[in-house]
């Protein structure tokens, strides 16, 4: 095994062409249980973490472009107004010790089905950056989970970011697991209100192959809200509406029996997932619908 | 391959460590510094928690190579690096003003006042289990809070829970019951005694803004 070190972007794109094979390693959350296990022995670590761009971000307008290697805890500490629905997800990743180390890139990388972040970026609308030595590609991040850990990135290269839309509405995630850390998902749900363009999405993780959109149900919620008028009036969803969007979610999913669940639990707890989060997103919508019109305060 | 790195203030350098090794694997194989406990090898359970520049990181999923040039304190500089931190000339280790909010690199610990925290590796090598003394000096704070409150059983958890407990009380100096259990939530205790875990990390936090 070579330890390679690359000070640079560009003499970690540079290793990455001449080794594609090469294992690239920020916080180890991953890497290093596989290598401890012997599980995995590759010819080539690739450790990024000298390169001091992987850990910054940049807030632009309409995006936030953040950098591969960036640490949950900063995520949860300074991007919560801008990406709320990934912030909850990174809250949720094992423990301190770990989010001390783990980012949204490696999550990427390891591509697992249960990754907390992807049902986050899938409802917030997300570009995987992925660069090589022959330039720069954007991925939808609807197209990067090609299988069971498999991504579409090519052997030579890396992401160097991920750009997330910033967030114009709220945005919710929820996670179903044995206790509050150290959990592998069984399941989980993300949702993201979007007012300005008066849509829904979602992503579901750990109840596929792949972590998924619940198009179908986006597709009728955003119908039924535009039909009832609900973005203008404010009102609260009614229960039809919303138990048909669970049913529709939970028929997004095509999830196993594993150790951690079985597949009819995953689809029922997606449901539930689908039905409390939108919940919970429509009454902040409510709550800053009503503060911007200069409603009166409701009483709880 | 070589490895250099300060560990508890002190260079310490290793040669021939595989590149797939653990930061844990070469603190405590090579450099005999077997404080930081091996257990799960896969993040779940604290016991290897160590400061890497300043944040606490499970040490078996830091590659060692990773760890090249950079400050670790482990259990064993515990008791300095508190020393250090409440020496009003001391400042400079990794303490709260240290985050960067711009984004970007953890603050590293800089020894700029040439103190050499730590015990040396020959007494590493022979210590031996003994009862604490009374108010022995040789304890952080948060140590001494541990013995006094009953929160070692068997105290193979220990030693990552002191370092998170004390990594907390850097940061938070009147944490809530809420705060000790998410600092804590990655630190696994098979005795189960967490309870009194809870009560050591309320000790040292009372005792310490009584200090202040």
């Amino acid at each position: 095994m070579d330890f390679l070190r690359p000070a640079s972007w560009e003499e970690a794109l540079a290793a990455k062409a001449e080794h594609p094979s090469a294992v690239p390693i920020a916080g180890g959350t991953d890497v290093m249980v596989e290598i401890n296990f012997d599980h995995r022995r590759p010819d080539y670590l690739l450790d990024l973490t000298r390169i001091g761009d992987l850990y910054e971000w940049e807030a632009g307008a309409e995006q936030v472009r953040l950098g591969a290697a960036v640490p949950y805890t900063q995520i949860m500490e300074h991007l919560r107004g801008e990406l709320p629905g990934l912030a909850l997800a990174a809250h949720t990743v094992g423990s301190p010790q770990i989010r001390n180390r783990g980012s949204v890139g490696g999550n990427l990388g390891a591509a697992s089905p249960a990754g907390d972040c992807h049902p986050a970026l899938l409802a917030a609308g997300a570009e995987v950056e992925a660069q090589s030595v022959r330039g720069t590609r954007l991925i939808p991040v609807d197209d990067f989970f090609t299988g069971v850990k498999r991504n579409a990135l090519a052997p030579d290269e890396l992401i160097r970011a991920v750009r997330i839309v910033k967030a114009a509405g709220p945005q919710q995630f929820s996670k179903v697991g044995t206790r509050n850390a150290m959990v592998i998902a069984v399941c989980a749900f993300g949702l993201a209100l979007h007012p300005t363009e008066r849509t829904v999405k979602t992503g579901i993780g750990s109840a596929a192959p792949t972590p998924v959109r619940a198009k179908v149900a986006e597709d009728f919620l955003t119908a039924a809200l535009d039909e009832g008028g609900f973005w203008d009036s404010g009102k609260v969803i009614t229960p039809s509406i919303a138990r048909q969007f669970a049913e529709l979610a939970s028929g997004a999913c095509n999830p196993i029996d594993d150790v951690r669940g079985t597949a009819a639990y995953r689809r029922h707890a997606v449901a539930v997932m689908a039905r409390r989060t939108l919940g919970w997103a429509w009454e902040s919508y409510r709550a800053t619908a009503d503060s911007t019109k200069g409603g009166a305060p409701r009483c709880a | 391959m070589r490895v250099n790195m300060t560990v508890n203030g002190r260079p310490q350098e290793a040669d021939d460590v595989w590149e797939g090794e653990s930061l844990l694997y070469v603190l405590r194989e090579r450099f005999g510094l077997p404080g930081s406990k091996n257990a799960c090898e896969q993040g779940e359970c604290g016991s290897c928690t160590v400061r890497l520049d300043g944040v606490p990181v499970c040490a078996c999923l830091v590659a060692a190579g990773q760890a090249q040039s950079r400050d670790v304190v482990t259990v064993e500089g515990l008791a300095d690096f508190a020393k250090q931190r409440s020496t009003p000339c001391g400042g400079h280790g990794p303490g709260p003003d240290a985050g960067d909010a711009t984004g970007g690199g953890a603050g590293r610990a800089d020894r700029a006042d040439g103190l050499a925290p730590g015990i040396s590796i020959s007494d590493a090598q022979h210590w031996q289990a003994k009862p604490a003394e009374s108010a022995s000096p040789e304890l952080a704070p948060v140590q001494q809070a541990f013995i006094d409150a009953g929160a070692v059983q068997c105290g193979f958890c220990t030693p990552g829970l002191l370092v998170a407990a004390d990594e907390l009380l850097e940061r938070t100096s009147e944490p809530s019951d809420a705060d000790i259990r998410e600092a804590l939530s990655g630190n696994l205790c098979r005795c189960t005694g967490y309870e009194t875990i809870l009560d050591a990390v309320r000790l040292a936090a009372a005792r310490a803004s009584e200090g202040a």
